[in-house]
């Protein structure tokens, strides 16, 4: 039910109106919602009691809700407000800076992933992420696919080449680069690099996929071809995206969490948020009349 | 009208001043340039490297010299590079931030400045005094002395400027940290890291004074780093002051060969950070 709801959401031409009225015409079952919170079930990843420290500073304070499954999550809030910290938070990659610490729970296949027992890059592996800016590594094409698939596979050359090719064309990109595997990935566009760095997330096969800010260094031509391709990805994986661009947000997002100062104001579909916020703080931010 | 004209004047004699204390600098690098190459060119001949430096008063080569400088120099960077490498990581890596990183980086520029006639002192008493005798290894670990801090700083900076999110990328695939600055930060840094070699092996082909007092010097062809050995720059320092014409005459073939090869290394240590901008 949830899905379909949120396929109708998922239009390219979302028409917000008709979106809500759809939903309500297919009868979307409604969750509980409590304190702007909605319950969500099917949870992938469940934060519980999640706080976060740069040392002494709190970035995330008490934050509790479920990321569904096979959904796309965005993660809006004005700069500061801890979207990224909280992308951060869910593979870990904090661990990086000493200084740095979680605190609460995030559940995923019933263990929580901020034990100190959880082997951090097992669980990388699992959670793949793309940042802001693309980041290739400084070796061919072929070779950045193949770097994160050679830390936990051993492939033969052949299921190699297969895996390259199936992580370029999952990422939309192996039209464009199939004939030059052996070039620098540095010498691509910005929006290739872009889409080279989620093939190469992709090809160690996580099962869910953190986006910060993917699109915030690309031409608008680019931009499209990542949301498209955003879509079409949690068709196999969870994604969550952190967006600065509400506009993105409706447009590739089945649930949206707003955060403010820290916390999280709202968490409900997206639709919804869009449409019919229920905390006037996330009113006043998707109308513009913030701050 | 005044004031601009004063400025004017002011900001002439200035440019006047500058360009005149480069054309002075300049002056200098030219003039030795010039005086080797006179009186160096004369000298080089093929007896050169086939003949062993003479007694007084004959003719012969610096063929004992020349082999006995790439020995010493070779071993220097083979000791010295691994542990200014891995010394450089950690720095920059490891232990980021770190109070201890931030004392063993002091102490490596202290060691980096120290003058090189100290460090030959140094295992003057370490090496050459306890085993009785002037050797090739002691003449190469005072040199590998010299090269750690360089090559150090120089892995160090090169590391500290390939950007985090590269690290974070790598990590985020489920890399652990070795394998992160093995085969992806290493990459990036890599040309700016045999930049440092480079560099390093360019200030050792000079030093006098450490070689002074380790690897001495050696009439003979030799290739057994337990003797004295022979090497271009005390050649150069013993010959040059000789009063006899054919030992200053193999001095200034030795003075342009070293020279050449420095320049050689520069050029070629900037050609390599050049290429890659």
């Amino acid at each position: 039910m949830n899905t379909m709801a949120a396929k109708q959401g998922q239009n390219v031409n979302f028409n917000m109106a008709s979106a809500v009225s759809s939903t309500l015409r297919h009868g979307h079952e409604m969750t509980e919602k409590v304190d702007g919170i909605r319950h969500v079930e099917d949870a992938k990843l469940s934060l519980r009691n999640l706080n976060f420290y740069y040392g002494k500073f709190q970035g995330l304070q008490d934050i509790n809700f479920n990321i569904p499954g096979q959904q796309v999550t965005a993660l809006i809030g004005p700069s500061g407000c801890g979207k990224s910290t909280l992308l951060r938070t869910l593979n870990r990659i904090y661990d990086l800076y000493p200084g740095q610490r979680a605190e609460g729970e995030i559940i995923m296949d019933g263990k929580n992933l901020l034990d100190g027992s959880t082997d951090v890059n097992m669980l990388r592996a699992k959670i793949g992420m793309v940042f802001q800016k693309p980041t290739p590594f400084p070796m061919s094409i072929y070779d950045n696919i193949s770097f994160g698939v050679k830390l936990y596979e051993r492939l033969s050359k052949s299921d190699m080449d297969d895996r390259v090719e199936w992580a370029l064309r999952k990422a939309a990109i192996w039209d464009e680069v199939k004939d030059k595997l052996k070039q620098a990935g540095t010498a691509l566009s910005g929006g290739q690099q872009q889409r080279l760095c989620i093939a190469r997330s992709i090809a160690v096969k996580p099962e869910v996929m953190l986006f910060d800010e993917p699109t915030s260094a690309l031409d608008p031509l680019s931009t499209l071809k990542i949301e498209e391709l955003i879509h079409e990805l949690k068709a196999e994986f969870t994604v969550v995206i952190v967006t600065h661009n509400m506009q993105q947000a409706a447009r590739v997002s089945d649930y949206t969490a707003f955060m403010y100062l820290g916390k999280m104001v709202e968490y409900d579909h997206t639709n919804i948020i869009f449409t019919k916020p229920g905390k006037k703080d996330t009113e006043d931010y998707i109308t513009g009349r913030f701050g | 009208m005044q004031l601009y004209a004063r400025r004017k004047l002011i900001n002439t004699v200035n440019m006047t001043a500058s360009v005149l204390t480069t054309l002075l600098g300049l002056l200098f690098l030219a003039w030795i340039l010039a005086v080797l190459v006179g009186k160096g060119v004369s000298a080089i001949n093929g007896s050169l490297f086939t003949e062993m430096t003479p007694p007084p008063g004959s003719a012969g080569g610096l063929a004992n010299a020349l082999i006995g400088s790439l020995m010493l120099t070779v071993t220097a960077v083979v000791i010295g590079t691994p542990i200014g490498i891995m010394a450089g990581t950690y720095l920059a890596e490891y232990g980021r931030g770190g109070a201890f990183a931030e004392i063993v980086r002091t102490i490596n520029d202290i060691l980096l400045s120290a003058p090189s006639i100290i460090i030959g002192v140094f295992v003057y008493a370490m090496m050459v005094a306890p085993q009785g005798h002037f050797s090739g290894w002691a003449g190469a670990v005072a040199l590998a002395i010299i090269v750690i801090p360089v090559v150090l700083r120089t892995t160090e900076n090169m590391l500290s400027l390939v950007p985090t999110q590269m690290r974070e990328a790598a990590a985020a695939l489920g890399a652990p940290q070795w394998m992160v600055i093995m085969k992806v930060v290493y990459k990036a840094a890599i040309t700016g890291m045999v930049t440092g070699v480079i560099l390093a092996v360019a200030r050792i082909t000079g030093e006098t004074a450490p070689l002074l007092f380790t690897a001495l010097n050696n009439q003979f062809w030799t290739l057994n780093m337990n003797e004295p050995m022979a090497n271009l720059p005390v050649v150069i320092f013993q010959f040059a002051m000789s009063p006899y014409d054919d030992w200053r005459e193999l001095a200034w073939a030795a003075a342009l060969l070293i020279t050449a090869l420095v320049l050689g290394m520069n050029i070629l240590a900037r050609t390599l950070t050049r290429g890659h901008k």
